[in-house]
C-alpha cells in the first residue's frame, strides 16, 4: 500500500509538476493540482503502464482525486 | 494611411549567446557557434557537426509543468520572446492593450523532436501509449500560441511556415499587420530545433549539409570556393515591432525602423533556387520601402554555404541591384551561427538592426579563397566599421519561398 502510494505520488509529481506535499488523498486533480483534461489522460496512461492494467475511459472519468486513484488501483489488484 | 513600424525590442537564443551584447561581440569577432554534436550519436551520419545550443535551461523562462508540454522550439521561442519584451520594456496589458498586441512566431518544421520520441513509443508500445500532448507540442503554430498564452497578447495570432524563409515572412507579415492598423504591437520572429536524429538524417540524405567534421568552425563558409553545404543551427530570434505612434507615445527606445518587405515565389523546383525569384523579392522590398537600390548599404545574405544556393543569391543580388551590387556590402553571418532554418530570418533581422545600431558590419567568416563566381564585397573574415543607413535581410526557403526585409536607421 505504502509502496503503491509512493509510485502514484511520484507519477503525479512528475506529470503535473506539483510538490509532493500537495499530493494528498483528498487532492482533486483539477481543482487542487491544476490538471486539465489532457493532463488527466496522460496520467491515466502512465498509471496503466506502471500498474499493468487497463483503465476504461468510463472509469477514468470517475477518477477525480488522488484517493480515488488509490482505491481504483487497489480494487483492480484484488 | 499606412502606419510607420519600428523595432523596440529584440531577443535571441543562439549558439553564440543568449544576450544581445554577447551575441554581437561574438559576431563582430568572427566567433563560431559550430562544434561536434554531443547530444546524439552521430556515428552513422555523414555530418557530425551543428551549431547546438548547450547552455540553455527552459526552466529559466517557463514553469516546469508547462515546460514538459512544449517542444524545444517552443522553449526557444518563449525565451526569445521574454527577452525581447524585457528589452522593449513592454508588458502586455500595461504598456500595450492585449487585444492590440499580436504574435507571429514561425517555425520551419515544428516539433520534430516530439514527433520522433512519440513515434518511437508508437512503434514499441503501441498507439495507446502515445502522449496526448504529441499533437499540441509538435504543431508549428504552437510558438505563437504558447507565447500569447504566457504574455496575454490577444491580438492577431497566426504563424508562417515557409521553410528557411519562415522567420522573415513572420516579421514581414507582422510589419504589414501594424502598417494596416490591425495591431499596435507584434511579437514576431522564428524558432527552430531540428538537430535531432531524423532531422539530421533527412538533410544528410539531401547532401545539403557540410561534412567538414574535422574542422567544425570552418565548415560554414559561404561564398568560399570550398564550401560544401550548410551547418544546421537551432534557436530563436524574436522582435517587438510597434507602430511609431505607439512607440513614441510610451517613450520606447526605438532601435530601427522597418521600411520594406518583399516576397516572391520561384515557381521552379522543390529545393533548387532560382536567382530570378531572389531578385524579385529584393526588388519588391525595395519598391515597398520607396527607396532606390543605391540606398542599400548592407545585405545580410541568406548565404547558407551550399554551392548552389550562394551562387544563386549572388546572381539575384546582381540582377536586383545592377551596378550598385559592386558597392553594397554582403555578408553571411551563417558562417558563424549556422543555419537556423525557420529561425534564421528572426536572428538575421536582429543582426541587421544591430548593424544599424553599432555602425559595424559582421563578416563572412572562412572566406579563404573567394569563389570567383561570388565576386561581390562579402566582407571576408574581418568586421568592418562602416556607416550603414539601410540594411536588407534575405531569406529563401525550400518550395521557392523568398522573403526580404529592409530596415533603416530610425530618423524622426
Amino acid at each position: 500500500m505504502a509502496d503503491m502510494m509512493d509510485k502514484v505520488k511520484s507519477i503525479i509529481v512528475d506529470k503535473l509538476g506539483v510538490d509532493e506535499a500537495e499530493v494528498t488523498p483528498e487532492a482533486s486533480f483539477k481543482d487542487d493540482l491544476g490538471a486539465d483534461s489532457l493532463d488527466i489522460v496522460e496520467l491515466v496512461m502512465e498509471l496503466e503502464e506502471e500498474f499493468d492494467m487497463e483503465i476504461s475511459d468510463e472509469d477514468a472519468e470517475k477518477i477525480t482525486s488522488v484517493g480515488e486513484v488509490l482505491n481504483y488501483i487497489q480494487s483492480q489488484q484484488k | 494611411m499606412k502606419h510607420r513600424v519600428v523595432i523596440t525590442g529584440m531577443g535571441a537564443i543562439t549558439s553564440l549567446g543568449h544576450d544581445l551584447d554577447l551575441f554581437w561581440e561574438n559576431l563582430i569577432n568572427g566567433k563560431s557557434g559550430i562544434s561536434l554534436i554531443e547530444h546524439m550519436d552521430t556515428a552513422d551520419y555523414n555530418t557530425k557537426i551543428a551549431a547546438s545550443i548547450k547552455d540553455f535551461d527552459p526552466l529559466d523562462y517557463v514553469e516546469k509543468k508547462d515546460a514538459r508540454k512544449m517542444d524545444r522550439f517552443v522553449h526557444f521561442a518563449e525565451a526569445a520572446a521574454q527577452k525581447a519584451l524585457k528589452h522593449a520594456e513592454l508588458k502586455v496589458g500595461e504598456q500595450s492593450i492585449p487585444e492590440r498586441t499580436g504574435v507571429i512566431i514561425g517555425s520551419g518544421i515544428g516539433g520534430l523532436q516530439t514527433l520522433e520520441k512519440q513515434h518511437e513509443i508508437l512503434m514499441t508500445k503501441g498507439p495507446k501509449r502515445v502522449s496526448p500532448f504529441l499533437i499540441p507540442m509538435m504543431i508549428a503554430n504552437m510558438a505563437s500560441g504558447s507565447v500569447s498564452i504566457h504574455t496575454g497578447a490577444k491580438g492577431p495570432n497566426t504563424t508562417v511556415v515557409t521553410a528557411c524563409a519562415t522567420g522573415s515572412n513572420a516579421i514581414g507579415e507582422s510589419f504589414r499587420t501594424i502598417e494596416r492598423g490591425d495591431a499596435d504591437v507584434m511579437i514576431c520572429g522564428g524558432a527552430e530545433a531540428t538537430i535531432t536524429p531524423i532531422g539530421m538524417a533527412g538533410f544528410c540524405s539531401m547532401r545539403a549539409m557540410s561534412t567538414r567534421n574535422d574542422e567544425p568552425e570552418k565548415a560554414s563558409r559561404p561564398f568560399d570556393v570550398h564550401r560544401d553545404g550548410f551547418v544546421m543551427g537551432e534557436g530563436a530570434g524574436v522582435l517587438i515591432l510597434e507602430s511609431l505612434e505607439h512607440a513614441v507615445k510610451r517613450g520606447a527606445n526605438i532601435i530601427a525602423e522597418v521600411i520594406g518587405y518583399g516576397m516572391s515565389g520561384d515557381a521552379h523546383h522543390m529545393t533548387d533556387p532560382d536567382p530570378d525569384g531572389a531578385a524579385r523579392a529584393m526588388k519588391n522590398a525595395i519598391a515597398d520601402a520607396e527607396i532606390s537600390v543605391s540606398d542599400v548599404d548592407y545585405i545580410n545574405a541568406h548565404g547558407t554555404s551550399t554551392p548552389v544556393g550562394d551562387l544563386s543569391e549572388i546572381k539575384g543580388i546582381k540582377s536586383a541591384f545592377g551596378e550598385h551590387a559592386q558597392h553594397v556590402a554582403v555578408s553571411s553571418t551563417k558562417s558563424m551561427t549556422g543555419h537556423l532554418l525557420g529561425g534564421a530570418g528572426g536572428i538575421e533581422t536582429i543582426i541587421c538592426a544591430l548593424t544599424l545600431q553599432h555602425q559595424q558590419i559582421a563578416p563572412t567568416m572562412n572566406v579563404d579563397e573567394q569563389d570567383p563566381s561570388c565576386d561581390l564585397d562579402v566582407v571576408p573574415n574581418q568586421m568592418r566599421e562602416q556607416g550603414v543607413e539601410v540594411a536588407l535581410s534575405n531569406s529563401f526557403g525550400f518550395g521557392g519561398h523568398n522573403a526580404t526585409i529592409i530596415l533603416k536607421k530610425y530618423d524622426e
